[in-house]
């Protein structure tokens, strides 16, 4: 193994541990395994077509089952390793190998991507299961198994490649399964244009990664995570900050950050499953991952890291805003994720000091929106697959174990003291008050947000007076989707454990630095509490606006602007469409009229010459034998002459 | 011997040659014109061939006469046949092969 010199932490940003990461042996020889096996399911399942009908779905789940296994004998080897030890890198094979620039296929097995692998697969296979109940109707259940196991590999590509080449490769796998699985019920012509819009939207984004690993190959001849890390303190800061925005860019993208947030409300065109697996726990959350793996470029570019806090804000609040108006569940939720995201986003944008709370926000967040989509989809199951608030009620009693595992998943969104989302969000808006009052109050105000949008979802659907259609039986779901709900409802409980002793930022700490010390205003406690007390405000608004008195059974349409701007998405897709979309379609039909006058204009112009003139010196053909032959006696004279001429001068 | 002679014959026989199948319309005189042209150029050819003592003129000469004799086999046949259906063998009149 050629010795790899890996500053993953530049020296001034606070010392830390230079880990360098050892080659993969003994146990850790299988770390390719996790890969191997749902891509293995993913090519018997597209291969075999309808033939897997019968029994696809259990292979897909048991392929991302045994992954997970595989994931959890990694992670609790890695946990045996001394600090220094726990970065494991296991080289495949070279993927290119173009002059001085190599591409090596080799996965990086390190505290960061231990975490997200066992999120993946373990979120991803109670997902598995529970489709196999959600979609056990579906003719074409194999083909959907297919994706979703296509879908693990392609994340798992992205958060084990250890060269942002191979990210990149992963990145687009992840897109290609989201727009395969948004358009899954592609008859349906709004899954159809959703899935496009994703795949359009995600495009945008992706032009921010392309560029971002052609800077890094421009400037540093390479784009694996080892030499990017290395030549980072001496790029210029303007190469610095370009590499930082470009990758926000695609963050972006990914995340459904503002201002490419538009697609995913959209993306809940999808079956369920694909919400809660790609849409809520990991897909959307590759961004924040990037981010933070990238947190040497953006400690070297402070323009860069605002940018990213200010995104964050900006999203956390829109995404909040949305989620207050929606009536279709799923909808709800999805702005919810958006929000939640850009909560992830801030912390990361905070720093050292914010991005072990990234990723346990991002963990914690993992399991109670996988939780509660799953959840809306246990409710839609029961609805005839209903999707709008305004048609449930009093779905407690019918369906207790949605209802209890759902609950588990909102008191942890909200911040309810013990429950998960508590201890994530709590730390969240603690660093956010450290980097500067805008920042803290913004995440307060999102918290209370959150708040009211879930506690409308939860009296929606669950409590207040029953508004069902006639021809709706509510019933509970059947165990196959119980015992995910169960098992993600606990997660959503206790998640919280992970910082117990600090854990989760001592766990990382080998990737991102240490924690650094921030100073508050106030002792944590009483920030705390503010925390609660403004979360517990956002409960009782939405109690005394949803939870007394009658709901209406169809949308009010006297509503506030406020009301209106938020059910239209707050007009991103009108802005999109006033400002990228009508302009670009004024720029197209311009090049079409250039091309069909001028262009083609002078081809055919040329066209017509030509043949205008060979109509006239057609003419010369008369048929006359006799006029010929003068032709040809002219020729003739003409050449001897010219060979005189030639020969005497 | 004087090539001066011959040469200035054979000018003024291609001359004649040419102008009559310029002018002429019946397709046999400009067929007997043809013939006048290239035994012009036959009489150049031996004369030069003489002049410079080499036998490749006089060689060329003979190809000439074996053509020439071909030619006039397919040449009458085509006015003959032309002749037959058209009643006329006025080069003029089969004019229809053009733009």
């Amino acid at each position: 193994m050629t010795p790899l010199i890996s500053p993953w932490l530049p020296a001034e940003a606070g010392g830390g541990v230079p880990v360098l990461p050892v080659e993969a042996a003994g146990t850790f020889w299988w770390l390719w395994l996790i890969i191997a096996l749902p891509a293995l399911g993913a090519t018997l399942l597209l291969l075999g077509g309808r033939l897997t009908n019968p029994w696809g779905h259990l292979l897909g789940t048991a392929m991302s089952a045994g992954s997970f296994g595989v994931a959890l004998v990694m992670f609790v080897a890695l946990l045996g390793r001394s600090e220094e030890e726990r970065q494991v890198r296991q080289q495949l094979w070279t993927w290119l190998d173009v002059g001085d620039y190599t591409v090596d296929m080799s996965l990086l097995f390190d505290p960061l991507s231990a975490v997200f692998v066992l999120l993946i697969t373990g979120v991803g296979t109670l997902i598995h299961i529970y489709s196999i109940g959600y979609m056990a109707h579906d003719e074409r259940r194999g083909r959907f198994f297919a994706y979703l196991n296509l879908f693990v590999v392609a994340m798992l590509v992205l958060v084990l490649a250890d060269d942002y080449l191979a990210v990149f490769l992963g990145w687009e796998g992840v897109g290609l399964a989201s727009y395969l699985l948004i358009g899954f019920w592609a008859h349906k012509q709004s899954a159809a244009v959703a899935a496009k819009k994703a795949f359009v939207v995600n495009r945008v984004g992706d032009v921010g990664m392309s560029l971002a690993v052609m800077t890094m190959v421009a400037t540093f001849s390479t784009s694996s995570f080892v030499g990017v890390s290395a030549g980072m303190p001496e790029a210029s800061s303007g190469t610095s900050t370009a590499l930082g925005l470009l990758l926000l860019l695609a963050a972006c993208g990914k995340s459904a950050q503002v201002p490419l947030q538009s697609w995913l409300l959209d993306a809940m065109e999808g079956p369920t499953p694909v919400s809660a697996l790609i849409h809520a726990a990991t897909m959307v959350t590759a961004g924040v991952y990037l981010i933070v793996r990238s947190n040497y470029v953006y400690a070297e570019t402070p323009v860069a890291q605002v940018a990213v806090m200010a995104v964050g804000l900006v999203t956390l609040l829109f995404g909040a805003v949305i989620g207050c108006a929606k009536d279709d569940i799923k909808k709800a939720l999805a702005g919810s994720t958006m929000s939640q995201i850009g909560y992830m986003t801030l912390a990361a944008g905070i720093g050292p000091a914010g991005y072990a709370f990234a990723i346990f926000h991002l963990l914690t967040h993992g399991f109670f929106k996988a939780n509660m989509f799953l959840g809306a989809g246990s409710v839609m199951h029961a609805m005839d697959d209903d999707v709008d608030m305004r048609h449930y009620g009093a779905l407690s009693r019918a369906m207790p174990i949605t209802f209890l595992t759902f609950a588990a998943g909102y008191l942890a969104i909200i911040g309810f003291p013990g429950f998960a989302g508590f201890w994530s969000k709590d730390k969240i808006i603690e660093a956010a008050f450290a980097e500067g009052w805008v920042f803290g109050v913004g995440a307060l105000l999102g918290a209370g947000v959150t708040a009211f949008y879930m506690t409308r979802v939860m009296l929606m659907t669950f409590i207040s007076k029953k508004r069902w259609r006639s021809g709706v039986h509510p019933h509970e779901s059947p165990s196959v989707m119980t015992v995910p709900l169960v098992v993600l409802g606990a997660l959503s409980a206790v998640g919280g454990v992970l910082l117990l002793g600090g854990w989760i930022t001592g766990w990382l700490e080998p990737v991102t630095g240490p924690e650094g010390e921030h100073e508050l205003f106030v002792s944590p406690f009483i920030l705390t509490s503010l925390v609660t007390l403004v979360v517990l405000a956002g409960v009782v608004v939405a109690w005394l606006v949803f939870g007394r008195g009658e709901l209406a059974g169809t949308a009010p349409q006297r509503v506030s602007w406020v009301t209106r701007a938020a059910r239209n998405d707050l007009y991103g897709d009108a802005f999109n469409e006033a400002v990228f979309m009508r302009p670009g379609q004024h720029l197209v039909r311009g090049l079409v009229y250039l091309d069909d006058t001028i262009i083609d204009g002078v081809v055919n112009g040329v066209a017509a010459l030509v043949g205008g003139s060979s109509g006239q010196v057609r003419r010369a053909q008369t048929g006359f034998v006799r006029s010929y032959a003068l032709t040809m006696l002219g020729g003739a004279l003409v050449a001897v002459l010219a060979t005189l001429a030639v020969t005497l001068a | 011997m004087n090539p001066g002679a011959y040469i200035t014959l054979s000018a003024l026989l291609f001359s004649i040659g040419a102008v009559g199948v310029l002018v002429r319309r019946n397709a046999i005189v400009v067929f007997m014109s043809v013939e006048l042209m290239l035994n012009a150029c036959n009489l150049a050819l031996v004369t030069f061939a003489k002049q410079t003592g080499d036998l490749s003129g006089q060689v060329a000469a003979f190809f000439v006469m074996v053509v020439a004799a071909a030619e006039v086999v397919v040449g009458l046949a085509i006015i003959m046949s032309i002749f037959r259906t058209r009643r006329s063998a006025s080069v003029d009149d089969a004019s229809l092969l053009k733009y």
